[in-house]
């Protein structure tokens, strides 16, 4: 932009050799890490001849299976990125202190900050929690796929798209400098004139689309597919969760897709919808964005409410207690969440009425969440509980989550919050119920479910280090924030003049390190699974006694998930199916239509990436080319007519042989 | 349970979370602050009669129906009971209907627009003492605090004499802040061309801390400033300072103030430009500026259609005051011609275009 001649500006626009931040040791270090890691997994790919397997076998799949474990490595991915973020956001505030500035400059340190929060919410929380509900949610329902599974890989790419661009702002330019849900007017063109907003309105509006389409995707998949005899009523408590999540993702994307738009016309052609000019407001981005931000919590937590729902029952050997309660809890949650979004912003200066309107209605919430709490808790009384992994994930949720519960409503009473808002006591909050709820409960699913998704157990040891460690982890990293909140201390600061703090940051960051601990251990968990995946192989399809029917078939399913459509008469399907007898069908198949893998999706997302980066840069003829490619693809896309095939019964016949030989095996 | 053991309870906690370290925000020195407080812990006692129970249970049935105990008892098709039903959903309605009356209550009594009506728990408010006005504002990275009936104005420092009603009106300069001073009382967001306001009062003397508590960029963790609480005769004397440390806060000392500086020392102006609040409020304090409430007043006489395209320039308060180089050049709308005008001149357009030329020069 300095010294560019006209042709230069004209090819790259904004992009010059000043945004490769070769000046920050701290960059060029993780890029130099970044480059020799990511290399070698490539040559490692090429050298094993891998490339063709995972463009055939993964990248263009809708097998909603591997779909969804993509989602997941994603997610993982991208919570080593963003808890990098949190180690050096802990390390800083524990060392910047009076004469001490830290090693982060406010330039950097507020960057990594925003894009934790970032990452954190989208790129690890949301493919989580899509990825499981990709695994779990046609197998529960006895379908052979999602609705649309095209438009599934689809979602996926455009997801991965926005992470893409995310990470790319770290070597390439710079992130946001405004906090997660970046407040106008800061986020404006006036006082973020650089990239950093732009590369955080594309990625999130890449993977929005993603999102809301997934989200159309399966409310579709659970409303028309369910096998015969599941009515609502009969569904599988994840499956209600997961119906009542998409409907939030559809009618709340929307909204954040719109309030961004607003945002970067703001930025990009002069419009004042939230700046200081001509009468411009950012209090209407910021109840536009909370519109959007507090449905996208109960969009992240919903569905692992449902986990523990699953968890507790299987490991209970019992019946949910309470089954219609907890549907009721969880529709009236999905409407009620609608309702509060201003409790994120009290101190704005709305009247007392409308002030204590939201702070009730927030309140009510937890009676609903109460009511489920009680649920899984008399799901325990009178059970046999085996405690393995993923009901200690569970236990582990029950005792942290209660208390983040209840620092939420305490935030929830307006003159209460007057004190503690944007405090570290509401970080804690947020972290209590996030990683306590959220983060417990996937890897609670993890854990139950890893053995369908991939054909054997995780194995348990590294998986209760992994949890204790989170468990201590969590606990020594955030209750120093909940007093530290109450001792007045804001969020977001870099740099502290009180000395007496520092002790309290020094035991979050010692928090933080067990934390580091528990994910390690996660990925030696992983390591050590799958060097012993033969000891550990669930050759039953059924490891957990499980009690819903995605425990029917087999581990991993096969690719057409059941060889016949299984009829259900009862809740939890497989407990009811196994009490009667029932007895496996081993001939009589029919073809099985299934739908054809296709690289349009991994194609469209990629020209959406290339386009959302030309915009971010400015570089106008690159975006132009980018949108108009990625229409024409998706044109050409519409007219592939050779999109299904069938299964012929001779191969389901065979897959099924190798199934009945492997239950005798398990059996004898 | 009685209101007695509640209060008790409330009393114990409240001695447990402020012993050791020093909870501002528990025990704080201010009366609007202190009754925040107490909600919090009448809020937490409240939800702990429910919280407990519950992890107590959890503990007791997790070890209770553990798998190797044979002897518990095993029911594994039992899944309703509706008096049970009943109380699980009972239970936390019940408490919450005791917090949302407590919340409808303090939010009203509490609202920082309103009046306080008393000094403190002990002390009733008299009439004939006028509360202490401060027009606070948040600038890139300071704030700056006006004493209108003093006529005096301070950058960093703030004083309120003890048990005297003091009146804040809060706004800012550019982006968000919020105004907070934990001993004093809760915060409220400090927004440019908006004023927010605060009435709170100190009980205790000392030297407190006030902060920013909204990120607003680079300079957030140095936007600090000290608040006193003095007995009258400090007051008195502390404004004397001011009056005696000379200057004027004029509309040029304000412009030049305004622009971003990190960590200021403390600063005191005996003199401040009558108005000036009102025009920091109205976006207007640059020479050739449009103030806000005219705009509005115009627009809300139906605007000046076409016309308006010529105040584009006089309304435009970001651009001038980027935090760095917006890409491509500044542009402002000056005029508007139909195809009839190409060959006439507009001289009215003149002083339009040169009040717009001085602020992209700016």
């Amino acid at each position: 932009m300095h010294d560019q001649t006209p042709l230069m500006h004209t090819l790259f626009g904004r992009l010059t050799w000043d945004a490769v931040p070769l000046h920050e040791p701290i960059l060029l270090w993780t890029f130099v890490v970044v480059a020799l890691v990511g290399g070698s997994l490539l040559a490692a790919i090429t050298y094993h001849g891998k490339w063709g397997y995972l463009w055939r076998e993964w990248f263009t799949s809708v097998d909603h299976k591997k779909i969804g474990i993509m989602y997941i490595v994603l997610a993982v991915v991208m919570l080593l990125r963003g808890f990098a973020d949190a180690l050096m956001m802990r390390l800083q505030q524990a060392m910047a202190f009076g004469d001490s500035m830290g090693y982060l400059p406010p330039h950097h340190y507020d960057q990594i900050f925003t894009a934790h929060g970032v990452i954190m919410i989208f790129f690890v929380a949301m493919p989580l929690v899509v990825g499981l509900m990709n695994v779990v949610v046609p197998l529960q329902i006895g379908a052979r796929d999602v609705a649309f599974p095209f438009l599934n890989n689809f979602s996926f790419w455009m997801t991965v798209a926005g992470a893409v661009l995310v990470m790319m702002s770290l070597f390439v330019g710079e992130f946001a400098r405004t906090g997660w849900l970046a407040y106008p007017p800061l986020s404006g063109p006036a006082y973020s004139p650089d990239v950093g907003v732009d590369y955080y309105i594309w990625s999130l509006q890449i993977a929005g689309v993603g999102t809301l389409l997934s989200g159309v995707n399966f409310i579709v998949t659970i409303v028309k597919m369910r096998a015969p005899g599941m009515t609502l009523m009969k569904m599988p408590v994840f499956t209600w969760t997961a119906l009542c999540t998409n409907v939030l993702i559809v009618a709340a994307f929307p909204v954040l897709t719109a309030v961004l738009a607003l945002l970067s016309m703001d930025r990009y052609v002069g419009t004042n919808f939230f700046s200081n000019d001509f009468g411009g407001n950012a209090m209407m981005y910021v109840n536009l964005i909370w519109i959007w931000g507090h449905p996208e919590v109960y969009i992240l937590i919903l569905p692992v409410f449902g986990v523990f729902s699953e968890v507790v029952s299987t490991f209970c050997g019992k019946r949910l207690f309470g089954y219609t309660s907890m549907v009721y809890a969880t529709v009236v949650i999905t409407i009620l969440s609608y309702l509060v979004w201003l409790h994120h912003f009290f101190t704005m200066g709305s009247g007392a009425s409308v002030n204590s309107f939201f702070g009730i209605t927030t309140m009510i919430i937890s009676i609903p969440t109460g009511a489920k709490m009680f649920n899984w808790l008399f799901t325990m009384y009178r059970g046999r509980i085996r405690f393995e992994v993923p009901m200690l994930w569970t236990m582990g949720f029950m005792f942290t989550f209660v208390i983040g519960g209840m620092t939420g409503v305490l935030l929830a009473v307006p003159p209460a919050d007057f004190v503690l808002h944007n405090s570290l006591f509401l970080i804690a909050h947020f972290h209590n119920v996030i990683i306590g709820g959220v983060l417990f409960g996937a890897f609670a699913a993890i854990n139950f479910w890893f053995p369908k998704a991939m054909g054997f157990r995780l194995e348990p040891f590294w998986g209760k280090v992994s949890f204790w460690f989170w468990l201590s982890g969590f606990w020594f990293a955030f209750t120093p924030l909940y007093i530290l909140g109450l001792m007045g201390v804001t969020r977001r600061l870099s740099h502290f003049d009180d000395p007496s703090l520092q002790i309290w940051f020094q035991i979050a960051a010692f928090g933080a390190f067990l934390v580091l601990l528990g994910i390690l251990a996660f990925l030696m968990q992983l390591f050590v699974s799958f060097r012993n995946r033969d000891q550990l192989r669930d050759t039953t399809g059924d490891p957990w006694n499980g009690r819903t029917l995605e425990w029917s078939t087999s581990s991993p399913a096969p690719a057409y998930n059941f060889a016949f459509t299984p009829v259900v008469h009862d809740q939890d399907a497989w407990a009811d199916m196994k009490q009667r007898g029932y007895t496996r069908p081993t001939q009589g198949y029919l073809p099985i239509h299934m739908p054809k893998n296709t690289p349009a999706g991994i194609v469209l997302a990629g020209f959406a990436m290339t386009c959302g980066f030309a915009l971010i840069w400015q570089i106008w003829w690159l975006a132009i080319a980018a949108f108009v490619s990625m229409v024409a693809s998706a044109i050409i896309h519409t007219f592939n007519r050779d999109r299904d095939f069938y299964i012929q019964p001779d191969e389901v016949a065979q897959v099924e042989a190798e199934r009945t030989r492997l239950l005798a095996q398990a059996q004898g | 349970m009685s209101s007695s053991t509640l209060r008790g309870l409330l009393l114990i906690s409240l001695a447990v979370l402020t012993s050791g370290c020093s909870t501002v925000v528990l025990s704080p020195a201010g009366d609007v602050a202190r009754q925040q407080a107490h909600l919090v812990v009448a809020s937490t006692v409240l939800m702990l009669l429910i919280i407990v129970p519950v992890m107590v249970l959890t503990g007791v049935f997790a070890w209770r129906y553990r798998a190797s105990n044979q002897a518990a008892k095993y029911e594994p098709d039992w899944n309703h009971s509706t008096s049970l039903e009943l109380v699980i959903w009972s239970a936390p309605l019940l408490i919450i209907i005791a917090l949302g009356a407590l919340t409808w209550i303090a939010t009203h009594t509490l609202d920082p627009f309103r009046p306080v009506s008393r000094v403190s728990a002990t002390q009733p408010l008299q009439a004939e003492v006028k509360p202490l006005r401060v027009q606070a504002v948040a600038l890139d990275w300071k704030w700056l605090f006006i004493y209108p009936d003093y006529g005096i104005a301070t950058v960093n420092e703030m004083a309120a004499p003890v048990d005297r009603p003091i009146d804040i009106q809060i706004t800012s300069s550019t982006v968000m802040n919020a105004f907070y001073v934990p001993a004093l009382a809760g915060m409220i967001y400090a927004m440019p061309a908006m004023e927010t306001q605060l009435h709170a009062v100190i009980n205790k003397p000392g030297n407190y801390e006030g902060f920013s508590a909204n990120y607003s960029g680079a300079g957030f963790s140095g936007m600090r400033f000290r608040f006193y609480g003095v007995s009258d005769g400090e007051f008195d004397a502390w404004i004397k300072k001011a009056k005696d440390a000379g200057g004027q806060l004029s509309r040029d000392a304000y412009l030049a103030l305004e622009k971003p500086s990190e960590r200021e020392p403390v600063r005191r102006y005996a003199e401040v430009m009558p108005g000036l609040y009102d025009a920091i409020v109205n976006l207007c304090v640059s020479p050739g500026k449009m103030c806000q409430k005219d705009m509005a007043a115009i627009d809300a006489r139906g605007g000046l259609g076409l016309a308006g395209v010529y105040n584009v320039a006089r309304l435009a308060y970001d651009k001038p005051r980027t935090r760095g180089e917006i890409g491509g050049p500044q542009s402002y709308v000056l005029a508007m011609c139909a195809p009839d005008d190409v060959t006439a001149s507009a001289p009215a357009f003149k002083p339009v275009l040169s009040a717009a030329t001085s602020a992209k020069t700016r």
